[in-house]
């Protein structure tokens, strides 16, 4: 009886060492222009050449503006997308140039192409890598190191995770997405409950989920701790990979299926924690500190730290309320947006952006909004999305209409908070700073942070 | 890699949990495209009371003198004693750059996150986990005396305080050799290419599309 991380697992083991550890195969290699820069360069220093060049996919993410992409104005933003065209020219990896209409977030772009596919063992200098799990496959977030050692010998030493069973059930509520879920477990088992674990995410509110929803929920494990998140393969995801630019075709694709297939935790498979959740109890979740895990339903009051009695954690509530300038007791509808951010890893896909403009069509955002965003996950997400004549609905509503990147999730680009401004933000991180220096960040589902950018503040979509 | 030696530093008290890797190195920082000089930016948000609006090295902005770090003798510190879950959030390698290029070479916590854990072993870093009493413990020591200063004998796995309590700890063999020979991991993997070369033959029957060109 195997779990699907054990499958995947030794369906990769190239050697076992005299130890727990194992050097795993790598099947993919995403690369992005931050995390590589100093791996291509070890490689240089040391003459050694890249062991598999066609199986590595390069894209442009972190740094690309999301407005004017002709000029772009940070030298060292520059610099770094320039780095990481020269590197994979020399060494001949494929890269989607920025005007590349297949251009977009690196997670994003992978199961778009079809060149993240079930059963692979997927990396990138990245922690959301995990997000690709969704498909089936084991796919975790590397350092620059691991960057280099996949380049360099197309494997990985590793010690295995132990097993963790999240299993989500009972019908969902209306307006509850992927997003209130992943929060919700978020909450309950804490940012280190998954830490050592690869988690598998099960259960019918899971299965009931598109692929984008099992995305999302697969994205934010590193956010519970976990490197790794997964979901079983079913007919949703073989659906779903059908067709795309880089899956199997023909009888490749009819041998391919029948080995996803068994993708799949077996009966009775042991698994070392099983967390259960009752889909039926998940409102819409917003995040009020710092942290992940510092995250209530939107009806529920700003916690006091006095109620808990754990002295560290009061300290952690204390500083997150200082930073986000909030006070216990406070009500979601009482504190004001300043910007809000459609976008991200987390939520950029086309079922997001249409969440969104649902929320918004035919109203106008509120006044005290100085910004609101929608910075689609990809150039082909973004060419979708005006078919749909979402863009239509986003600018209307006085929505910017962006280029795709990972923009304001992280703001390495000039999408950014200023000191002391409030977002809505789609994305996975609430970390000081994470937006800007000084910002203050809310995570929310991506119909949740469109009604506020309507409200100017975060509201119950259930009652509109 | 360096190789990891037994020695004497001065411990920083960081008395946070979920110290993440943004705070550790703000993602404004992160845009060098070499591995060195990132310890000016370690804990930029916290340590100095501006940003650097230049992107490249403001040496005139003012430093918040409440921050440990900005504090004699802490600006010398090679221990860093924080709280769980350290080094969680983004796989940023940055993080543990800044640390070391700071001059820090341990870093005492009752958790990490994985991959800040497994980054610091390719870096000659050592990440240390003791148990929530024995951070308590080391706390009070390092709050009660000013540049308290601890002995990290990775050979032995003890952490030896200057009021001479020792704590041992756990570390996994291969990690610790790793970091005590200073081994090149990828000279090491090399040596089972002809295992690697076999795998891809066998795997490229079993399941070929996974070795069509991209």
């Amino acid at each position: 009886m195997k779990t699907l991380y054990d499958k995947l697992w030794s369906d990769h083991i190239v050697h076992d060492y005299d130890d727990d550890r194992s050097l795993l195969y790598i099947d993919r290699h995403l690369i992005h222009e931050v995390t590589s820069a100093q791996a291509f360069e070890g490689l240089r220093l040391a003459n050694r050449k890249p062991w598999r060049i066609n199986t590595n996919l390069a894209v442009p993410d972190h740094n690309v503006p999301t407005k004017n992409r002709e000029v772009i104005d940070d030298p060292i933003s520059k610099l770094q997308l320039e780095t990481l065209d020269k590197n994979c020219r020399e060494a001949g990896i494929t890269k989607f140039e920025m005007f590349d209409v297949r251009q977009g977030i690196v997670h994003v772009i992978g199961p778009e192409q079809g060149a993240s596919l079930p059963g692979m063992t997927i990396v990138c200098g990245d922690s959301h890598t995990s997000t690709n799990g969704a498909l089936g496959a084991l796919a975790f977030g590397i350092g620059t190191s691991e960057v280099e050692h996949v380049l360099a010998t197309q494997c990985l030493v590793l010690k295995k995770d132990k097993n963790m069973l999240i299993n989500v059930n009972g019908k969902i509520g209306n307006g509850i997405s992927a997003k209130d879920i992943v929060l919700n477990i978020i909450g309950n088992i804490g940012t280190a409950g998954g830490t050592g674990y690869a988690i598998e995410f099960a259960g019918n509110a899971i299965s009931s989920l598109s692929m984008e929803g099992r995305m999302t929920v697969c994205n934010m494990s590193i956010e519970a701790g976990s490197r790794v998140g997964l979901i079983a393969v079913d007919e949703t995801t073989l659906s779903y990979i059908e067709n795309r630019p880089y899956a199997p075709k023909d009888d490749e694709w009819k041998q391919a299926t029948k080995y996803w297939k068994q993708l799949k935790s077996d009966d009775g498979a042991n698994f070392d924690k099983i967390i259960e959740i009752d889909a039926a109890n998940i409102e819409p979740q917003v995040t009020w500190g710092t942290s992940p895990e510092m995250v209530i339903s939107v009806n529920q009051k700003i916690p006091d730290p006095m109620d808990t009695e754990d002295t560290v954690k009061q300290e952690g509530y204390k500083n997150a309320l200082d930073y986000m300038n909030l006070k216990p007791g406070m009500r979601f509808n009482e504190i004001k947006i300043d910007k809000v951010f459609i976008g991200s890893c987390t939520n950029s896909r086309i079922e997001d952006l249409r969440a969104a403009a649902n929320i918004i069509k035919g109203k106008k955002v509120s006044n005290n909004i100085k910004l609101a965003i929608v910075v689609p996950g990809s150039g082909l997400i973004k060419q979708q999305a005006e078919k749909e004549g979402l863009s239509e609905i986003f600018i209307e509503s006085g929505f910017e209409w962006r280029e795709p990147g990972c923009s304001m999730c992280l703001g390495m680009n000039s999408d950014q908070l200023g000191s002391g401004e409030r977002c809505a933000s789609t994305s996975n991180r609430n970390f000081e700073g994470r937006q800007g220096p000084g910002g203050r960040t809310h995570l929310s589902s991506p119909s949740m942070a469109a009604a506020a950018a309507i409200a100017g503040h975060f509201v119950d979509i259930r009652d509109l | 890699m360096n190789v990891f030696k037994t020695f004497t530093g001065i411990i920083a008290p960081l008395d946070r949990s979920n110290v993440d890797t943004d705070a550790i190195i703000p993602k404004e920082y992160l845009k060098s495209i070499k591995r060195t000089g990132f310890g000016e930016n370690l804990f930029d948000a916290w340590r100095y009371l501006e940003a650097d609006v230049t992107d490249r090295g403001d040496l005139n902005r003012k430093p918040n003198l409440d921050f440990i770090l900005n504090k004699s003798p802490y600006n010398k510190a090679e221990i860093l004693l924080s709280r769980e879950n350290f080094g969680c959030g983004s796989s940023r390698e940055h993080a543990v750059w800044a640390l070391s290029d700071f001059g820090f070479k341990a870093v005492i916590a009752p958790s990490f996150g994985d991959i800040f854990y497994s980054n610091s072993f390719k870096n000659g870093f050592l990440p240390i986990r003791l148990n929530v009493n024995e951070i308590n413990a080391l706390f009070e020591s390092v709050q009660s005396k000013r540049g308290f200063k601890a002995t990290i004998d990775l050979e032995k796995q003890i952490v030896k305080t200057q009021d001479e309590k020792s704590y041992s700890f756990n570390i996994d063999d291969s990690l610790k050799i790793r970091l005590l020979k200073g081994l090149d991991d990828i000279a090491l993997t090399l040596e089972n290419s002809k295992e690697i070369i076999n795998y891809e033959k066998k795997r490229s029957k079993l399941t070929p599309w996974l070795f069509r060109e991209i």
